[in-house]
């Protein structure tokens, strides 16, 4: 009997935290970066691609992953803790579908996947998923949804966010660039998910992994070359703005604005 | 077992469905007792066998000169129309020859938007029917939104199903109205969930259908459906013994459901011979 008690790990402190959920959300950051973007006409998934060893067989799009039809999902942290997770909600899609002969809503199973972290918050010997994720897809409806879950068991919706390593300065950028003109725009949406992960990734196609998905539509994950023009586009785009913002300084004579783009670009090459 | 889960027991023996109770600190029921193999005697009547689906087994296939026949002594029909699904009952409970309740209330209302009928075992269809609600209001309180016709009626379908062979006696039709319009399924007893435009249900089934099949048209008008249901049951109420006393008529409508009227079917038995409608 007394061996059912004393086996927790996850207790509280004297001052109300939960350390082992602060520890999973310390493995997150050390997690490659993820970002999630919502159109109106489309959901796009943007994942940091690790260089991987020479020997290894460079298998794509292992970060992003579908849970059914017209849900995909993303994370950052343990490789191994998402494939258990995943394995479970995409369970849950079928016996959904079963069940209720509906596929499920995104909010549905993001809840269920941010009911299973929170379980092992509070199970006996088990510590918390290391693990954030980044849930897009559409309803049955059509409307667009894109929502996150941390290791705390905790949802919300997101316009547009990121995971994992440095996804501060990225949701940062995103709360500056993020516009109803993008939201309106697929082409937009798309390359602003690019610009955000370009912030804290090295540029080049063989850096990022993007995967969108339009309404009633399967997962589909952008070729190299289709990166690449996107990236060319998102340079040039830079480059005219340096040249704006060069002349207007000989122009203006005092500069007030903040670090442009321009200086954080040339930072990164 | 939904019923074995509400009171906390569990079978370890997927086999063998003696029951042993097993609360643990997670379910913590103040409502409950722990329950365990001394006091269980207090709070419910266990049956004095341990396996019904054996026991009911042998009393089905007359052993000994022992049978017991579950009828389903009634008439319930529903169809579906082009203005929502319309719902009617007679009122007679028999048992045997002997007619033992006129005014037994055959629809029940799940919420405002579901119902479902009842034929069969009465006390099967309305316990079950009530534990259907609890997980249609769950539903949508978890979901924001109202369950569908085909959830409520596959919950209802898989709780049954858990109980196949052992004695349930029950064939409801489940009606509403939900996002992909209205919605009709009949569940039965022995797993059975069907979708169609016309059910009908019971022992006075054959003379309901005989008149619903004769009459039918999807674009039919809401009186003339009225008028419709309403023929079926008084047909099936002067043909059948154990059919009779009120007809009740609902209509599902796409805000919900409506009590149209309950009236005794031997005045519109008489009204319809005087019209000369009907030969009775």
């Amino acid at each position: 009997m007394a061996g059912e008690y004393d086996t927790a790990i996850t207790v509280f402190s004297p001052d109300g935290r939960l350390f082992q959920v602060e520890y999973a959300q310390e493995a997150v950051k050390k997690g490659s970066t993820a970002v999630g973007v919502r159109g109106k006409n489309i959901v796009v998934l943007g994942v940091e691609k690790k260089a991987v060893a020479v020997l290894q067989e460079d298998r794509t799009v292992r970060k992003i992953c579908v849970l059914d039809d017209h849900v995909a999902m993303a994370f950052a942290g343990l490789t191994a803790d998402a494939r258990v997770l995943m394995h479970r909600a995409r369970i849950e899609c079928q016996s959904h579908r079963l069940n209720v002969e509906d596929p499920v809503t995104i909010e549905y199973i993001t809840r269920f996947i941010a009911d299973l972290q929170q379980k092992y918050t509070q199970g006996r010997g088990r510590r918390p998923f290391g693990l954030s994720t980044l849930i897009v897809g559409f309803d049955y409806d059509g409307t667009p949804r894109l929502y996150s879950t941390d290791p705390s068991g905790t949802y919300h919706e997101w316009k547009a966010n990121a995971i994992g390593r440095q996804a501060k300065t990225v949701r940062e950028y995103l709360e500056k660039a993020y516009t109803e003109t993008i939201y309106e725009s697929t082409h937009e949406s798309i390359k602003l998910c690019i610009r955000a992960l370009l912030e804290v990734v090295q540029s080049g196609s063989k850096n990022v992994e993007i995967a969108v998905m339009a309404r009633h539509k399967p997962l589909k994950t952008l070729s190299a070359e289709e990166v690449e023009k996107y990236i060319a586009e998102i340079e040039k785009e830079n480059e005219i703005e340096a040249e704006k913002k060069k002349q207007a300084k000989q122009i203006g004579g005092t500069s007030t604005t903040a670090p442009t783009l321009t200086t954080q670009t040339s930072k990164k090459e | 077992m939904a019923l074995a889960n509400v009171l906390g027991f569990k079978s370890n023996n997927e086999f063998d469905r003696s029951l042993q109770c097993q609360k643990t600190d997670n379910n913590i029921d103040e409502f409950c007792p722990t329950l365990n193999i001394e006091n269980i005697a207090q709070f419910i009547t266990l049956p004095p066998y341990a396996d019904p689906a054996k026991y009911l087994k042998m009393v089905n296939e007359k052993v000994d000169r022992v049978k017991i026949q579950f009828l389903k002594g009634t008439t319930t029909l529903a169809f579906k129309f082009r203005n929502g699904v319309i719902v009617a009952v007679d009122s007679r409970a028999t048992a045997g020859g002997f007619i033992a309740s006129g005014e037994v209330k055959k629809v029940i209302e799940i919420n405002p938007y579901l119902l479902g009928t009842m034929a069969g075992g009465a006390a099967d269809c309305a316990f079950w029917e009530r534990v259907l609600a609890r997980h249609c209001r769950i539903y949508e309180l978890r979901n924001k939104e109202k369950i569908s016709v085909a959830a409520a009626s596959k919950i209802l379908a898989n709780m049954i199903f858990e109980y196949r062979g052992m004695g349930l006696s029950m064939g409801t039709m489940i009606v509403g109205w939900d996002k992909r319009g209205p919605g009709l399924y009949m569940v039965s007893d022995d797993g059975e969930r069907i979708s169609d435009n016309i059910f009908s249900v019971g022992s006075g089934s054959i003379y309901a259908y005989s008149i619903l099949d004769a009459g039918y048209k999807y674009e039919m008008s809401t009186v003339d459906a009225i008028d419709l249901a309403r023929r079926a049951i008084v047909h099936a109420a002067h043909r059948d013994a154990a059919s009779g006393n009120i007809v009740r008529i609902y209509h599902m409508k796409e805000t919900g459901w409506e009590k149209i009227e309950e009236k005794d079917t031997n005045d519109y038995m008489y009204q319809y011979r005087d019209e000369k409608t009907m030969n009775f």
